[in-house]
């Protein structure tokens, strides 16, 4: 779960970590209990629908704007380290 | 401590200038804040602007709100264009939107002089303002007992004078809670009430901005001010904005639910109990009927919000890469690595904990299981109000399970932690309009009473809160 | 075992990108190459912390079209997700997709004589485009990242294994860009991107029913290399079980330079997308009203109109075809027939010339032609002046006095001068060569200046030398 979610977690943490979200889902895995078989899932409590955006343009950023805040940026790209194929990296 | 509607007829009356007002401000922040810790940064090069321009406004007669020229502070979690939000997180330090928040938009075009920004738990995660990523805002009551969170900082400025009103958001009872703590008021509006585009989301599903005020009145102004539709935010409705004309309309002949469980969770403090009973029956002789209402999924609640937003927060902060905004570890040999170290430098524990909780949730195998659930869960809290709503027009119970309390308390114990939340994340997960109003104390520290309304009904909830004000007031 | 006991069993995953204005979630232009990079972001599409999406209506609207071109059922309930992965190419850390509730399920396609069945189609957004330092993926030190492409709008659509051979799977697509042109949805242009292929491919031997081991192949950016790419991939596969091994279930990418399928990803370390319903958009009802609406408004669907340019026109299937995939040129043979010009030469011209004319102006230009009052070389000077100009080519004609000669008595005193002055070929002419004709037609050409009528020129010549 660290790795996918790129949470970098010494092992020591992990098992602290684990311990506690155990605790965690001891007390979620209560929910179990609760008859939802005929229950529909509520993803958005207030109900809207067809929120739609007419195709129009609007203002842009500036590539200066749109880098300013990065790490670490040239000639207008964002500079990232090297992409070493892990999987899923 | 000073209303906005009394500072606005001392402004009107010229009594005072925006820019004085300003001044006795950032003077009462300096005197309180080395005790309170309220503020991250205090932006007074941009308040002194604000001050200004409205100064010129009062001076030549052009538009003015009751809003205008009144010093105010934003949570962290709100992008404010050019100025530093981190979301009280590492990993977003010296990150500067390149826009407004709607909400700060529509409040600056309102008149507001912004002071600073108010320090919060990491990413909105916590109720005590201890999982800062920088230092740990203290309760202006008791320093050494935690204000409450997430918005903390928020709630902590407007309870120690060094903002007039503050903005803060509420997921789980992010702003309820810390007002309930401080003492101070604290509304969470319908979901959909007020945008949140530029809000650097928690939960999507659950957030929603709100104000920490001094009085009911207050919050209304402040709300009318940001609330309404926004091109930019989908899930923003379409409803009338009218929070002010009802607001004096007292409780007479409405009903008030009082619902079983809400008294009967584990740790609600005595005194807390006793102090909400006594609040009821002053509304009771204000005219109130309370009526005895059942929310007999409440036991469930903690759980399911623990999938939901967990779940909603390990998506949204994913886009934390040290890509385009953020702090980025230059040890990494490649990108992976640097993601993994940038990530393990900039989140603090809470968040790790959501962010893996919520990942477990969301992964293959365990959907059904957890989030999927939670998502029902939600749906028969969401009608377990319905129904209430039958029988009552607001419900009403302490804001908080709990005064504030010691400073490091609870840190160990991330359970302890969430039962803060108990009574104000049903409001979330069924997006209702939820106020915290002060209601006495307990140990000589701040309760808070809650009043929940149904959907849209944000003005009633206002209403109910105001006239509990007026026969606290007047006791 | 030769390769013709084994089936090839093929699905596809087409990415086609929506002709929109604008991006699908925020109002930056879908025309991502027009910009310096990154510069045509906003705060949404570089995912800032903070923004919001809002879904653009008209790609709604064009996924809708292509759904109902592919007779597809399209859900009255639809929604949008979030797919959860890590890229820098992707700002948001997940992909706003749509998962269990697509905008359209279970339509068919006709491609050849043979149906391929849709499963279903679905929008979504791009992402950026990264930018390697050195130009292998695994050495470079660092990459480059630009998000102009990043949230423009692509529809995907996916088929049931129904294709049989790489032949099948590239007409598959070509048939695919056919539709969604006529429709007006995309410009589906493989070349710059806008339809992007990829192939599932397994093969089962002749006669069985259970499906074997797939590959996923993807990179793939022509349809010349979709078909190259499928035909490789189903003779590996054959090598590999064939010498008693088994097929890995991966995504194989294909090397142009090579002219073979590598392995890109195998399936131990597929994605956990980890996909829940997109919080912070409302989900769509889409009114059946509407949806039949958009149903009885299609344009008439590539199938039949090459149909109808091969009986109406007697165009061949090929030049049916080349009509048929570029709705402008179609139109244009299409009115300008109606103006009175005929079918198959007006076909002939404009897959020739290309022309840039209405197709009033061309109709007057192929009168012109036919009526032998220029010859097809003026006529293309013609349509070039035309074209600049804007004039009228009649008005061309007489401007540049470009009349053709075709009086018989003033052709034939420039043939005696020719004759006169190429003794050599007249003598090679009469030896029996007939190509010397060429060289004396050429300069009568020459000597009129281009205006002779070649046609009344060769047959004077012709007698003149036979006598």
């Amino acid at each position: 779960m660290a790795l996918l979610a790129r949470l970098g977690l010494e092992p020591a943490e992990e098992e602290f970590y684990a311990a506690q979200l155990g605790g965690i889902l001891a007390h979620i895995d209560r929910l179990r209990e609760v008859d939802t078989e005929a229950i529909p899932p509520t993803a958005q409590v207030v109900p809207l629908a067809n929120r739609l955006r007419q195709d129009e343009p609007l203002p842009r950023l500036s590539p200066e704007e749109a880098l300013a805040n990065a790490p670490e940026a040239r000639d207008g790209y964002f500079v990232v380290k090297a992409i070493q194929d892990s999987g899923d990296a | 401590m000073a209303t906005i509607s009394e500072l606005h007829d001392r402004l009107s009356r010229r009594e005072i200038s925006a820019s004085e007002l300003l001044d006795q401000q950032l003077a009462r922040i300096e005197e309180q804040e080395p005790r309170v810790h309220a503020y991250l940064r205090l932006t007074a090069e941009l308040a002194r602007a604000q001050a200004q321009a409205a100064d010129r406004l009062f001076r030549e007669g052009g538009p003015v709100g009751p809003l205008t020229g009144i010093p105010a502070a934003v949570k962290d979690v709100l992008s404010v264009q050019g100025v530093e939000v981190t979301a009280g997180s590492k990993i977003l330090a010296g990150y500067r939107p390149p826009f407004d928040a709607t909400a700060v938009a529509r409040l600056k075009a309102a008149g507001l002089v912004l002071v600073g920004i108010t320090n919060c738990d990491e990413f909105a995660m916590g109720s005590s303002t201890e999982n800062s990523g920088y230092f740990v805002t203290r309760n202006p009551h008791d320093p050494q007992r935690v204000p409450g969170g997430s918005s903390g900082g928020s709630a902590a400025a407007v309870a120690a004078g060094e903002a007039v009103y503050a903005l803060g958001t509420d997921t789980g009872g992010s702003i309820r809670q810390p007002a309930a703590l401080c003492g101070v008021v604290g509304m969470k509006p319908t979901y959909g009430r007020v945008s949140r585009y530029g809000l650097i989301a928690f939960a999507s599903s659950l957030d929603q901005v709100g104000p920490l005020t001094c009085s009911v009145e207050d919050a209304a102004l402040v709300l009318e001010a940001m609330a309404g539709v926004d091109a930019r935010d989908a899930t923003s409705a379409d409803r009338p904005v009218d929070f002010l004309s009802e607001l004096e309309a007292g409780v007479e002949g409405l009903r008030l639910g009082v619902p079983r469980e809400y008294f009967q969770v584990e740790g609600l403090e005595p005194g807390v109990r006793s102090a909400v009973q006594e609040a009821l029956r002053r509304l009771e002789r204000a005219g109130a009927e309370l009526v005895d209402v059942e929310l007999p999924h409440t036991d469930y609640g903690l759980a399911a919000y623990y999938i939901i937003a967990p779940a909603e927060c390990s998506s949204n902060l994913a886009r934390m890469d040290s890509v385009r905004f953020g702090i980025r570890d230059e040890s990494a040999p490649n990108l992976f690595q640097s993601y993994l170290r940038t990530r393990r430098a900039g989140f603090g524990p809470e968040v790790r904990r959501r962010v893996m909780l919520g990942t477990y949730a969301l992964s293959s195998g365990y959907y059904d299981a957890y989030y999927l659930k939670a998502q029902k869960i939600r749906t028969l809290i969401a009608q377990d109000f319905q129904h209430a709503f039958r029988d009552c027009d607001a419900i009403v119970s302490a804001t908080a399970p709990t005064v504030a309390f010691q400073i490091g308390a609870k840190v160990d114990d991330p359970f302890s932690m969430y039962l803060n939340d108990v009574l104000t994340l049903g409001g979330n997960l069924a997006g209702l309009p939820g106020i915290s109003v002060p209601c006495g104390t307990s140990g000589g520290l701040p309760v808070g009473l809650q009043v929940l309304t149904p959907h849209w009904q944000d003005a009633r909830a206002l209403r109910v809160a105001r006239a509990y004000e007026m026969v606290r007031d007047a006791a | 075992m030769p390769l013709s006991d084994w089936e090839p069993v093929i699905g596809m995953e087409v990415h086609v990108q929506l002709a929109t204005r604008t991006k699908m979630f925020c109002g930056c232009s879908s025309d991502y190459l027009a910009a310096p990079p990154n510069g045509n972001v906003c705060p949404v599409c570089l995912g800032l912390p903070g923004v919001l999406p809002t879904a653009n209506e008209s790609a709604v609207e064009k996924v809708v079209k292509a759904a109902v071109a592919l007779q597809c059922e399209v859900a009255e309930h639809t929604k949008f997700d979030r797919k959860n992965y890590f890229y820098p190419d992707l700002p948001k850390g997940y992909q706003i997709s749509q998962y269990d509730l697509p905008i359209a399920r279970g339509g068919s396609l006709l491609v050849g004589e043979r149906t391929v069945r849709i499963t279903r189609v679905h929008l979504e957004e791009d992402t950026g485009k990264l930018l390697h330092a050195g130009d292998a993926l695994h050495s470079a030190e660092e990459s480059l990242v630009d998000l102009n492409r990043a949230g423009v709008p692509l529809m995907e659509v996916v088929s049931e294994p129904d294709l049989h051979s790489a032949e099948a799977a590239r007409d598959y697509a070509i048939e695919l860009r056919d539709l969604f042109r006529a429709v007006g949805v995309s410009e589906a242009d493989m070349e710059k991107g806008q339809l992007r292929a990829e192939a599932n491919v397994s093969v089962r031997k002749v006669g069985e029913s259970a499906l074997g081991v797939k590959t996923e192949l993807k990179n793939i950016n022509s349809f010349r290399a979709l078909q190259r790419a499928v035909a490789h991939e189903i003779e590996r596969q054959v090598d590999v079980l064939e010498e008693g091994g088994q097929v890995v279930q991966e995504t194989r990418g294909w090397s142009e330079a090579q002219q073979r399928t590598f392995t890109q990803r195998s399936k131990e370390e597929a994605h956990d997308y980890r996909y829940f319903p997109e919080p912070d958009l409302p989900p769509l009802h889409l009114d059946s009203g509407w949806v039949s609406h958009l149903r009885q408004a299609l344009p008439e669907l590539p199938a039949r109109k090459r149909e109808r340019f091969r009986s109406q026109y007697r165009l061949s299937e090929s030049d049916a075809r080349l009509f048929v995939e570029d709705p402008d040129r179609s139109r244009l043979l299409e009115e300008t027939v109606a103006a009175g010009a005929e079918a198959r030469i007006t076909a002939n011209w404009i897959i020739a010339a290309d022309p840039k004319l209405g197709p009033a102006h061309l109709a007057e230009l192929l009168r012109l032609i036919e009526q032998a009052v220029i010859n097809r070389d003026q006529g293309r000077e013609v349509q070039r002046e035309a074209e600049a100009s804007g004039r009228q080519p009649q008005e061309v004609v007489q401007a540049l006095g470009l009349a053709q000669v075709s009086d018989e008595a003033a052709l034939a005193g420039v043939i005696e001068e020719v004759i006169a002055a190429q003794p050599q070929a007249v003598a090679d002419f009469r030896a029996g060569r007939q190509q010397a004709v060429g060289a004396l037609l050429g300069a009568v050409k020459e000597r009129t200046g281009g205006t002779a009528n070649l046609k009344v020129a060769s047959r004077l010549l012709r007698d003149r030398l036979s006598q």
